[in-house]
């Protein structure tokens, strides 16, 4: 059988609403918890780390339980092997770079704790910062040394707290496909707690939503992405068309990218490797009449309607686009001039620069 | 002269206070500057006693306590081989108490200045809180934990009064400096006091002067506190 991370607690707090959250993971590859702040998720981290005591429920690895409300069982943070990368970084400061790196370590002799030191810093390219102490790097570069610190002891469960959200935004779009690398490398299992839907497609394998009220919907990304389970899921993943993309060719800052039989053109974001996201938001798509004239747009796709949800003066429309299925947001008037009823013919418009692409 | 013997005595009373006081003091700060007890406040009041009572009363309480008449007493006479009462271990034992709020007092306050994130970090990396205390806690609350320190021997260097009740006034065994300087003054040896009241002086404002140097951050305005 599959190991897997088991989650079923709950948390209460003094004059607020408790948080209940029930979940059910397999040990591999990136669990995101994605929500709105107060939603529970650091929450949720904090008592995977074994830093707070569920009021009630467990928490369960594999045949190991690390928490169990109703047994008294609790599971020190220093017994459970985890990595876990704090949202402000929590850098020792009265350590350089390498003290912070081989801090947990100790129980190692020297030679091997060096060795090991410069070998994840080597892969994380913090390797020339070592003497450093923590008051003098960048945040990018502070934010390596942590997870850097954070690997150093092969852990065998990584938790990372909104691993981008302390950086600026140029370092972050430059790290966050970067960070999907360095989580694949390491091949630990790891929960991402993000607020940001680009980070969540951007990181994560599977996600886990959550609300004000608990779990909402758990399942692969595009899974969530592509059929949000409820109004509230809906609203939190947002109105983006997330397609899985094969890099075709780049050219003069352009990338064309296959989607299912279809090809589009999209601006290079650069770092993109063989296969990524392409991320069209169903307000960006602009629907016209088969055949339709020539337009600026650089892709044209050829659709069929197959269905429409009403939602207040919006309409949503679901294309089906051989094989392919987009949403597009238009008007109401726009829908009732033309006509977008299933079985439409239609031509959806959607420029390069909608197009927004996420390397995997 | 300066009484040497009183110099001596003086100095190896506050280095034993304030090593003691590291030792009983910075576990007793750590509990106060972590604990989430309800009852917390009773034991810092407790510990903030000597900063208001008279020394007079915590020596008559001590002797009482550890005369030769309580169980105490008798506990450390047969322990000490001599009773509590004017004996230079009597004399540190008041003094660590004496002493505890101007040690504990800055520990704690430098403690619970850590980020507890840090700790955090610590444990989750696998050090244990013994270990997490001595490689992050007390490292960053090193300022506090040398002014408390520095205060702690200052203080003791010049108490009077918890001095004169518990170890009397034996040359060689329990008569420190600032007894010294009363003996003087009692004799008319208004030489001898002036040298000893100027060397206490210039301790306690050099250490002062110390503590103050230490808690000053760089650039930090003159009122920027």
């Amino acid at each position: 059988m599959e190991r897997s991370l088991s989650i079923d607690v709950e948390r209460r707090f003094p004059g607020a609403a408790p948080i209940r959250v029930r979940a059910e993971l397999p040990l591999d590859g990136v669990a995101v918890l994605f929500g709105p702040s107060g939603a529970g998720k650091t929450t949720v981290l904090r008592l995977l780390a074994g830093l707070d005591r569920p009021d009630a429920g467990a928490v369960r690895v594999g045949d190991e339980t690390w928490s169990d409300a109703s047994r008294g069982i609790h599971l020190r943070p220093q017994a459970r092997r985890v990595g876990f990368l704090f949202q402000d970084h929590a850098l020792f400061p009265h350590l350089d770079v390498a003290a912070n790196v081989g801090y947990g370590l100790a129980g190692l002799p020297r030679r091997e704790r060096q060795a090991r030191v410069r070998e994840v810093a080597g892969r994380l390219r913090v390797d020339d910062l070592l003497s450093r102490m923590p008051g003098e790097l960048s945040g990018g570069q502070r934010q390596r040394v942590a997870l850097a610190r954070a690997l150093a002891t092969r852990p065998r469960l990584l938790l990372l707290d909104e691993p981008l959200s302390a950086l600026d935004a140029p370092t972050r779009e430059a790290l966050r496909g970067e960070l999907r690398g360095w989580l694949k490398e390491s091949d630990i299992p790891a929960v991402v707690v993000t607020h940001d839907r680009v980070e969540a497609l951007a990181l994560g394998d599977r996600l886990v939503v959550l609300s004000e009220g608990g779990v909402h919907q758990v399942g692969p990304v595009l899974e969530v992405f592509g059929k949000p389970a409820d109004v509230v899921v809906a609203r939190l993943v947002g109105t983006e068309n997330v397609l899985p993309v094969e890099l075709l060719q780049r050219e003069t800052g352009l990338a064309v990218v296959r989607a299912a039989g279809l090809e589009l053109v999209a601006v290079d974001p650069g770092g993109l490797g063989q296969e990524a996201f392409a991320c069209v938001r169903a307000e960006d798509i602009v629907l016209e009449e088969a055949p339709g004239v020539a337009t600026s747009a650089r892709n044209r796709i050829e659709a069929t309607v197959s269905d429409r949800a009403e939602e207040g003066p919006l309409v949503r429309i679901g294309l089906d686009c051989g094989g392919l299925r987009l949403v597009a947001l238009v008007t109401r008037p726009s829908a009732e001039r033309f006509s977008l009823w299933p079985g439409r013919q239609v031509v959806a418009l959607v420029k390069a620069p909608a197009v927004r692409l996420l390397p995997r | 002269m300066i009484d040497r013997d009183a110099l001596r005595l003086s100095l190896e009373l506050a280095t034993l206070t304030t090593g003691a006081l590291l030792v009983l003091g910075l576990p007793l700060a750590a509990w106060l500057a972590w604990s989430r007890r309800r009852w917390k406040f009773l034991v810092e009041a407790v510990v903030a006693l000597p900063l208001v009572l008279p020394p007079t009363v915590l020596g008559f309480y001590l002797l009482l306590g550890l005369g030769p008449r309580s169980p105490l007493g008798r506990a450390f006479e047969s322990a000490a081989g001599h009773p509590f009462p004017f004996s230079f271990e009597g004399l540190l034992i008041a003094s660590v108490l004496y002493s505890l709020p101007f040690a504990v007092q800055p520990f704690a306050a430098a403690l619970a200045g850590v980020d507890h994130r840090l700790l955090e970090a610590s444990y989750t990396l696998g050090a244990s809180r013994l270990a997490t205390f001595f490689r992050v806690s007390l490292p960053l609350a090193r300022r506090g934990v040398v002014s408390g320190a520095v205060l702690a021997f200052a203080h003791t260097l010049g108490e009077f009064g918890v001095v004169l009740m518990v170890g009397g006034n034996i040359a060689g065994r329990t008569r420190t400096l600032s007894i010294a300087l009363f003996d003087h003054v009692e004799a008319l040896e208004y030489g001898a006091a002036h040298r000893t009241a100027a060397l206490l002086l210039l301790v306690s404002f050099a250490v002062l002067v110390a503590v103050h140097a230490l808690q000053r951050r760089p650039f930090a305005p003159w009122n920027g506190r």
